[in-house]
This record gives structure tokens, C-alpha cells and sequence, in this order.
């Protein structure tokens, strides 16, 4: 964490060859002297390093990121707030503007059809940002019910969970998502959700798995049961808040990823069909026109890029926080 | 907060179980754990953990259990608390055996079985104030405490266990070791039950708050009319707390009597090394035991020695031995050892005595 790694100057002496660059040092003084002994009142320890303190929402990390990925949800909800040039993406479109430049006006230029870019970039976040959301909450669903009950019961139940997320590890996640998207003509977003939530959860399901038959074991499980607690009220008050924190985590820092599928998947041709207005869409459609009108590709990839970093820094900042041990 | 005469009422359903039968009692219980094996060919292996135990617990008494690491203790707490079902033998609670129970009569065995754990801390659920801890008990079983005067009663469980009530609204890491076990033993007492079984409850604690958790124990048995059984590493807390005394090698009770018998009068060559690996533990006569040193590890509880198991380290072994094992023999009116010496080596504490 950037805060922790900050140099403080004169730690390590620069005459000492061996002095090394990494700023996490022994200080030198802790180094026992090498000179005659410092007297006792000008020995001072170096004041320990400022330790950020404050609420967990105020560190950079969670800062930026958190930042970005409001920002992103905003845009995704209400993109007349930031689109100016119109109430859809084509409102005021003039075929005879097709693929002009980035002008003052219209700062990120005109696509093919002559519409505002920027009033197009902002609109296709919904779809990105719809897709990674709803199929990462759908996986999260599934993964936290079969990873209890695998993990609780054992015996046959995890048997027959295990195996079932084994045959769908089995299909690489691109191509079982093409061949599903492959049975539509026309592909919404809620095509693509379904073809990606449906090969999303196994991985989940394992992980839940593991972190429940951790806490299973733990004595207050015991003491529950000892008390004459049901099944039941174990996972629900024992088993489930606290196990399902890891897997929330590995959920968030999924997001990015569900993200760039659906753009991947877009951007080949199986994914979102015309009518949606998305990222992927617009890159697909820039292919073609890459040296006469290049802005027609950065802009959305810088979107993209933007979004899948602040959630996938998202994840790992509350990773960080919520797991120190899966740094 | 349950006082004396409640708990001592007759509880519905146990009216005919006769007042000379003991609270608790296992009879040759045994526990075996399969070990894992890599290939599935070859003998099935087992770590016998308890082979053939037999202890029984009289009401408001207290037994204590000793014996050192692996020898079995936590598996018996755990068969006597019902957490696992024994691989032969069984467990009666009032003359009824614990695992055959079922309904509204296994929840009624339930309430009155509890177990305090080592680990005050990993015996909490971490997301659950104080309260919600003390208070589940009352939400599995809401006939002891309904819900208008749960509060209240929280509030004096607390207060019993030496807790500030107003602190009922943290968590369990805002606590000290003591406190935490204190909790721990608020909820298992929150049901009025009769058997309060301690799997060391003191061994994670400072020296400086046990003597404070064992006088609490102490106090509760006397308040509540609790029986107790009682392990702990440190021989000093169990001979303050205990009325009797277990000790456990390899699975077996190899000693039991009363804790004058088994510390004053030791007829038992392990016992007799346990105790003389406690330097505050003096002989009756006030001079310092004999230093017995055991050589090796304890053998393996998969394979354990035939004969006694104790012979492979014990400095008194004979022939015998290698080949017998020895029954409990009665050495008193309440002592049995198992030793084929045992009554030697009583009588040589009865001529120190009279010398």
C-alpha cells in the first residue's frame, strides 16, 4: 500500500554499498551503533511510520476505485445527466457529419451515422456495467447456496455439487458462452447475461465450499449445535456471515472480467446485436474504419479500460481489507 | 438468573429415574478414527482414542480428568458432551443413553449437557455481541426464558458470571482471555443444565485470571448444583476443584478415586510420574516426590503395546507385563489403578505414613 511504502530520508546511510533500494527497512535506529555508544538522551527511535488510521472509505485506494466505479454506476443509471447533446444517443444525428473528428462541439467527434459520440459512449456503460453486475450477483447467489450446502452437508450433496462444477470447469468459459449465444438471432442484454451467468458460478461454488467447511469446525459451531441448534440456524447465523465475506470479495474482483467477456464477446459478433448501444458494439464497428477515424476506437476503449481497472482495484482494495491474507 | 431451588426442581420426564443412579456414566466406551489410507489395499488402520473407558458422574460432583497431551482427554469430553457418537459403548445421562435420543427428549438432554471450551475465543462467533451470544441458548430452547424477560435474565447471567451487563453490546474480541471464557461460560450455564463438562477450561488462559475462572466454576457448582467434568493439564487446579480424580493413558483410565487417593496415595507408576513432573505437587509428608522421568513418546495409539500400555516406559515393568494386561484392581474403599502392583504400591505410601 502506497501509504506504508513511503521513504523516510536518511533511513539507510548512502555510503553503505549494501544499502538497500527497497525503502522497507530495518531503520537504522534499531542498527546496534557503530561508532562508540550515542549517549543516551540524543538516542532517539525514529518516530514510527504514520499509520493511515482513518475509515476504511477514506484510503486511496478504496478512494480512486471507489470513485470510478460510482462514477461508472451513475452513468450506468442515469446517462442524461452526462450526455448533453440529447436524451438518447440518437437524438440530432446528421448522416452527413459520419465520422467526423473530435471537435470542439462534439468533443469526442461523430460516429458512422452522424450521432455525438460522446452521447453514444456514455450510453453504452449500461450495457457493460448491467451485464457485469447482474451476472456477477446471479453466480454470487448460486455460489453462496451450493458452496453451503456442499460444504455443511459433505457426503453424497458435495459429491453431486463437486462434480457438477467439475463437468462445467470442463467447458472453457469463451466457447460455452458462444455456443450458447450461438442459439439467438437477436441478443439483448439479458441474452448475454443468461449465457455468461449460466458457466460463471463454478469456481464460486468451490471457493464458498472450502471457506464453509472451514467454519464448520470452528468451536462455536460446536457450541451452537451443543446448545441444540438445528442445521438451519447454523448456516444461517454461523456458517453464512462468516464465510460469505471472502466470497463477496472474489465476487467484486470478478466484475472486471464479466465486463471484458461481454466487450470480447460483443466485439467478435456473438454478443449484443445492433438496436443495443454498447462498448463492445462501438469498437466492433470501428474495425473498419481504424486509420480514417481513429476516435471511433479509443474512446470506448478508454471506457472500457477505466471501468474493468476501477472495479478489478475495487476488489482488490477490499480484498486487502476484509482478507490481508490473500494479498 | 436460576436460583438454587429452580434448578434442582425435577424437570418433566425424569421423575422416575432413581436418585442412586449416577448423572453421567460411560460404559466401555470407544472411540476409533479410521486412519486414511493412501492405497486402497492393506488392513484398515484405527487411532483408537478411547479403548474401553468406563467413569460415571454423580450429581453436583465434580471428576476431575488428567493425563498428558493425546491420551484421549478431549475425545472423552467430546463423547460425553454428545458431539460424537461413540464407535461402541455408551453414554447415559440419567440412566438414558444419549445417543438413542431423540425429539423432544434429546432437546431436553440437550439443555442439560454442556461444554465449556479451551479456546474462550474460537468458541465465540466472532459477529455476535455478547448478547446475541448469551441470548441464543433462550431462542433454541424458549421455554426457559420467554422473550418479554430475556433481557433481564441476560442481564443477571452476566452479572453472575462477573461480566458488566453494560457490555453486553460488544464483541467478543473487545474482551480479555478471562472474559471471553467467562462469556463462554455464561452461555453454558444459561440453560439451568445439571452437567457442565470443562475441556480445559483454564489451559489458554494467564496464570494471573485462572485462579479467578476456577473459583467462578467453583462458586457456580455450589449456586447451580452443577456436576462437572474437569480436565486440565495443571494438576494443581484439578486436585483444588475435583472430588475425584481420572487418569488417562493411550485411552484408558489407568487411575480414579477420590483426590486424596490419587494424589496422596498414588498406585499407579504413570500417575506417579505425572505427578512428580509437577514441582509444587509435594507428598503427603511434605518432602519432595522421587523424580520419575519418563523416557520416549507415548507409543502410538494406532498400535498400541500389548499387555499393559504402559510397560514400554514404565521403570517398574516386569515380565508380566510385556503379556497381561491389568484390570482396575481396587486399592480402597473409592481407588482402583491399573497395575498388576497397584496394591504394593499403595501399601508403600501406607508404611511412609505410619514411619
Amino acid at each position: 500500500m502506497s501509504q506504508n511504502t513511503e521513504t523516510t530520508p536518511g533511513t539507510a546511510p548512502a555510503t553503505d554499498p549494501l544499502a538497500p533500494t527497497n525503502p522497507i527497512t530495518v531503520p537504522s535506529g534499531i542498527r546496534p551503533p557503530a561508532g562508540p555508544p550515542a549517549p543516551a538522551a540524543s538516542f532517539r527511535r525514529k518516530p514510527a511510520k504514520k499509520v493511515n488510521r482513518g475509515p476504511v472509505w477514506l484510503k486511496p485506494r478504496f478512494l480512486v476505485s471507489g470513485t470510478i466505479v460510482a462514477l461508472m454506476l451513475l452513468m450506468a443509471a442515469f446517462p442524461q445527466l452526462f450526455a448533453g447533446f440529447g436524451s438518447d444517443p440518437t437524438a440530432n444525428c446528421d448522416i452527413m457529419n459520419t465520422n467526423q473528428a473530435p471537435s470542439p462541439e462534439h468533443i469526442f467527434g461523430m460516429d458512422i451515422q452522424g450521432c455525438d459520440y460522446y452521447t453514444n459512449v456514455i450510453y453504452g456503460a449500461r450495457a457493460s456495467i448491467l451485464v457485469g453486475i447482474v451476472v456477477t450477483a446471479i453466480s454470487f447467489v448460486i455460489s453462496a447456496l451450493l458452496g453451503s450446502l456442499a460444504g455443511y452437508f459433505g457426503g453424497w450433496v458435495d459429491t453431486l455439487i463437486s462434480r457438477a462444477c467439475d463437468m462445467a470447469f470442463g467447458l472453457p468459459f469463451i466457447l460455452a458462452a458462444i455456443v450458447v449465444l450461438q442459439l439467438f438471432s437477436e441478443r439483448t442484454v439479458w441474452t448475454v447475461i443468461f449465457a455468461l451467468a449460466l458457466f460463471s458460478w463454478p469456481g464460486g461454488v468451490r471457493f464458498m465450499r472450502s471457506s464453509v467447511m472451514e467454519v464448520r469446525n470452528r468451536e462455536y459451531v460446536q457450541a451452537s449445535r451443543l446448545l441444540g441448534a438445528g442445521n438451519g440456524r447454523i448456516i444461517a447465523k454461523h456458517i453464512i456471515p462468516n464465510s460469505l465475506t471472502p466470497l463477496l470479495v472474489l465476487q467484486t474482483l470478478g466484475i472486471g472480467g464479466v465486463i471484458s467477456a461481454e466487450a470480447g464477446l460483443t466485439f467478435i459478433g456473438i454478443g449484443l446485436t445492433p438496436p443495443s448501444v454498447s462498448w463492445g458494439l462501438q469498437l466492433a464497428a470501428a474495425r473498419e474504419y481504424i486509420s480514417a477515424a481513429p476516435h471511433l476506437l479509443i474512446f470506448p476503449a478508454i471506457f472500457l479500460t477505466i471501468t474493468v481497472l476501477g472495479f478489478v482495484l475495487f476488489g482488490e482494495a477490499m480484498r486487502d481489507e476484509f482478507d490481508p491474507k490473500g494479498k | 438468573m436460576p436460583t438454587p431451588s429452580t434448578s434442582t426442581q425435577t424437570l418433566p420426564g425424569t421423575a422416575n429415574y432413581p436418585a442412586c443412579t449416577p448423572l453421567m456414566e460411560m460404559r466401555d466406551v470407544k472411540q476409533h478414527y479410521a486412519v486414511h489410507r493412501h492405497l486402497p489395499i492393506g488392513p484398515r488402520k484405527f487411532v483408537k482414542a478411547l479403548h474401553g473407558v468406563d467413569l460415571s458422574v454423580h450429581a453436583g460432583e465434580t471428576l476431575g480428568v488428567i493425563g498428558e497431551s493425546g491420551c484421549g482427554k478431549s475425545t472423552l469430553a467430546r463423547v460425553m458432551a454428545g458431539l460424537e457418537k461413540p464407535t461402541q459403548g455408551q453414554v447415559f445421562f440419567r440412566g438414558e443413553d444419549i445417543n438413542t435420543l431423540r425429539g423432544d427428549e434429546k432437546k431436553e438432554m440437550r439443555r442439560n449437557i454442556q461444554l465449556i471450551f479451551q479456546d474462550p475465543y474460537s468458541s465465540l462467533n466472532p459477529r455476535m455481541t455478547v448478547e446475541q451470544l448469551v441470548s441464543e441458548p433462550y431462542e433454541i430452547h424458549p421455554e426457559v426464558a420467554p422473550k418479554a424477560g430475556r433481557k433481564a435474565k441476560i442481564k443477571e447471567l452476566l452479572e453472575l458470571v462477573g461480566l458488566n451487563p453494560n457490555h453486553s453490546d460488544r464483541y467478543p474480541h473487545n474482551f480479555s482471555g478471562g472474559q471471553q471464557q467467562r462469556i463462554g461460560i455464561a452461555r453454558g450455564i444459561a440453560l439451568n443444565p445439571k452437567m457442565l463438562i470443562c475441556d480445559e477450561p483454564v489451559s489458554a488462559l494467564d496464570v494471573s485470571v485462572r485462579a479467578q475462572v476456577v473459583n467462578l466454576l467453583d462458586d457456580l457448582q455450589k449456586e447451580l448444583g452443577l456436576s462437572y467434568l474437569f480436565i486440565a493439564h495443571d494438576l494443581q487446579i484439578v486436585r483444588h476443584i475435583s472430588d475425584r480424580v481420572a487418569t488417562m493413558y493411550l485411552g484408558r483410565v489407568v487411575e480414579l478415586g477420590t483426590y486424596s487417593d490419587v494424589y496422596d496415595s498414588t498406585a499407579q507408576p504413570y500417575t506417579r510420574a505425572l505427578m512428580s513432573a509437577a514441582p509444587e505437587l509435594r507428598r503427603n509428608d511434605g518432602n519432595d516426590r522421587e523424580k520419575i522421568i519418563l523416557q520416549g513418546d507415548p507409543p502410538s495409539p494406532i498400535d498400541p503395546p500389548a499387555g499393559c500400555r504402559f510397560h514400554t516406559r514404565c521403570p517398574m515393568a516386569q515380565a508380566i507385563c510385556a503379556t497381561r494386561e491389568p484390570e482396575l484392581i481396587a486399592v480402597g474403599d473409592s481407588h482402583e489403578a491399573r497395575c498388576h502392583f497397584a496394591k504394593d504400591l499403595a501399601a508403600e505410601f501406607v508404611q511412609r505414613a505410619g514411619a
